[in-house]
């Protein structure tokens, strides 16, 4: 095994419920090396629920969550992001009073180090640090070709480009392993490419994994290494994208037929 | 966001100064001036005003942070002022401590204090931390009447000694004026640096979605805590001026009216903008005066009872009815007529 393909991200006989509702059921995966991985499954699966356990959002109870060789099924999700997990979500969860900028700051928090005196003079090593996470911030706005609305405040900017705001803060973060929820929802086929080639040449640059929840198959085939289907909280299958698209147990209960 | 004509950021350095044109420069060392020479011109009473104002612009600009940019609602503010100018007022007369040394030790304690009533902020939110914080302003004046009357006079009026500087002494409105506008000054620099560094920015994250904020990294309560902290600190050097102000220090200068007042300031004025609360606080301060100058007038005019009724809830009444006003027709408050002015300055003669 080379460096490359260590284990990332392991998760063992994840259990979650609400109530009466089983989100997940003894869910057991890998994401190794820097291989982009597919979640895919119905609605209510248990996608979101199975990132929100990796992320720390939610608490599973019973399983574990590992991070590069680390338990992390007990830290708390700043610990986390800290570590390098980063992602975006579903709904988009930005702080729709900043700008587009300010919200990619916000995001190098964890690599800022001056305190409240220091930022209340803005001096020295205050502006220092600014500046050279504002350098590194711009290279994202760059990146994802948000040149135009870095200054616009979130709450103003229309569904599409909300969702590239909140991809650029989670790639703020620097992750070390990268998630995304339904990146592409609501997205014209234009946008939709736009976004697939934003996350390839983040994988290029950064040769970090990412895991991507998606529902689109066209896009899970073109830019993914592996599958995972989720079904009711039950892992389905996995495996690599050609592998998924024969298998009959998923083309029943997720797929149907062509 | 538009920005001055033909200002074009070579570096982030300058995109990130505050004073950025040659205008902003210009109208900055005038106002400053002004600010200068303002006693010479100016009558006592004027004066008493301007230093209420500046005492108020300091505690406001305090919540302004905790509310306006955390978005976590206090009704303590004029509680936390209470424990700064007790704490002054003890400090100078019991243990022999200077107005200026006194003065950091009264912000650290109210700053504590703060911090313990911001506790319940990590488990509650909106309408229920409020009633959380509405404890401070209830326990703290008992303390003060009932603890340790001896020290703290209970409810009667204990006078300090009134500072000097070098060798000026600030017994008069028109001297002491001079600390009260370099502290409000002061602030002011802080809290638009504050406002904009890391601290600032997870503040505003804080208020904007909490959730996202923690799984970005920020770790949520340490923030609301330490909003806590300097909204209360504040507080402190605001009561420790009213002491100034004042001569002496009375726990009803501290009670859940002035609170709230501080809270209307901050809508009025239009919530995380630091001149929007300047705004605000000369809005209201302004018109309490001016109602407090017109009921007696007005009262003459109607028989005793219902006079007696006007004189003394028109203040109340006013208030209400401007706030009310504000949330209906301004949410955005005075910042946001203040940006639109300013646009259109910035965009003359092309309005669109
Ligand atoms: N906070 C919660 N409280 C109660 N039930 C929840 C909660 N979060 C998720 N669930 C339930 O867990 C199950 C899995 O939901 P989840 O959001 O993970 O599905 P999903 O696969 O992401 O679906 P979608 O494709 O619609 O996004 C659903 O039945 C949902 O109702
Ligand atoms: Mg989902």
């Amino acid at each position: 095994m080379t460096a490359e393909d260590q284990t990332k991200l392991k998760v063992e006989d994840l259990n979650l419920s609400f109530g009466s509702v089983q989100a997940l059921m003894d869910v057991s995966f890998e994401v190794n090396g820097d291989e982009i991985l597919a979640l895919i499954g119905p609605n209510g699966a248990g996608k979101t629920s199975l990132l929100n356990c990796v992320s720390g959002f939610y608490h599973a109870q019973r399983g574990r969550v590992s991070f590069e060789g680390h338990d992390i099924s007990r830290f708390s999700p700043s610990k986390r992001a800290k570590l390098g997990i980063s992602r975006t979500f579903q709904n988009i969860e930005l702080y729709t009073g900043l700008t587009a900028l300010d919200n990619l700051m916000a995001a190098r928090h964890v690599y800022i180090k001056y305190g409240p005196v220091a930022g209340s003079f803005f001096f020295g090593k205050a502006r220092r640090e600014e500046v050279e996470n504002r350098k590194v911030v711009e290279e994202i706005i760059d990146l994802l070709e948000m040149e135009e609305v870095r200054y616009r405040v979130v709450e103003s900017l229309p569904y599409g480009l909300r969702k590239r705001v909140d991809m650029g803060r989670a790639l703020a973060l620097h992750p070390k392993l990268l998630l995304l929820d339904e990146p592409m929802a609501g997205m014209n086929v234009e946008e939709k490419e736009d976004m697939a080639r934003f996350i390839l040449d983040i994988h290029e640059l950064w040769k970090i994994p990412i895991i991507i929840v998606e529902h689109d198959m066209g896009v899970v085939m073109d830019i993914c290494h592996r599958v995972v289907v989720l079904d009711f909280g039950l892992k389905l299958a996995e495996g690599t994208p050609a592998e998924i698209k024969q298998n009959e147990k998923v083309i029943q209960a997720y797929l149907g037929k062509e | 966001m538009w920005r001055p004509c033909g200002t074009f950021d070579d570096t982030y350095e300058k995109d990130i100064s505050i004073v950025r044109t040659p205008a902003q420069w210009s109208i900055t060392v005038a106002g400053l001036a002004v600010l200068a020479v303002l006693p010479l011109f100016a009558s006592g009473y004027f004066m008493t005003t301007v230093n209420l104002i500046a005492i108020s612009i300091i505690s406001a600009q305090g919540l302004g942070i905790l509310t306006g940019l955390t978005g976590q609602i206090s009704l303590g503010q004029g509680a936390f002022m209470g424990v700064g100018a007790y704490t002054l007022m003890m400090l100078m007369n019991y243990l022999g401590f200077s107005f200026w040394l006194a003065l950091p030790c009264a912000m650290v304690s109210a700053g504590i204090i703060g911090l313990i009533f911001g506790l319940p902020s990590l488990r509650i939110k909106g309408f229920y931390l409020a009633m959380a914080t509405l404890s401070a302003q209830f326990i703290i004046p008992w303390v003060i009447t009932n603890v340790r009357p001896d020290l703290t006079g209970g409810t009667s009026t204990i006078n300090i000694q009134y500072p000097s500087l070098f060798g000026l002494d600030l017994s008069k409105q028109s001297s002491m004026y001079y600390v009260i506008i370099f502290f409000t000054i002061a602030i002011l620099y802080l809290t638009r640096n504050l406002a904009r560094s890391k601290i600032g920015r997870a503040f505003v994250a804080i208020r904007d979605n909490d959730l996202a904020a923690e799984i970005m990294g920020l770790e949520v309560f340490r923030y609301k805590l330490l909003s806590f902290t300097i909204c209360s600190m504040y507080a402190g050097l605001a009561g420790s001026l009213w002491v100034l102000w004042v001569g002496a220090v009375n726990v009803d200068s501290f009670t859940l009216h002035e609170s709230i007042w501080f809270l209307g300031m901050i809508i009025v004025g239009g919530l995380g903008s630091i001149p929007g609360v300047c705004f605000g606080v000369i809005f209201i301060r302004v018109l309490e005066l001016f109602v407090q100058q017109i009921s007696p007038p007005i009262a003459a005019l109607f028989p005793d009872a219902i006079g007696a009724a006007i004189k003394s809830g028109l203040s109340p009444f006013t208030f209400g009815l401007v706030i009310l006003l504000f949330l209906i027709y301004e949410p955005r408050g005075l910042a946001h007529r203040w940006e639109i002015v300013k646009h259109f300055y910035r965009r003359w003669p092309f309005s669109y």
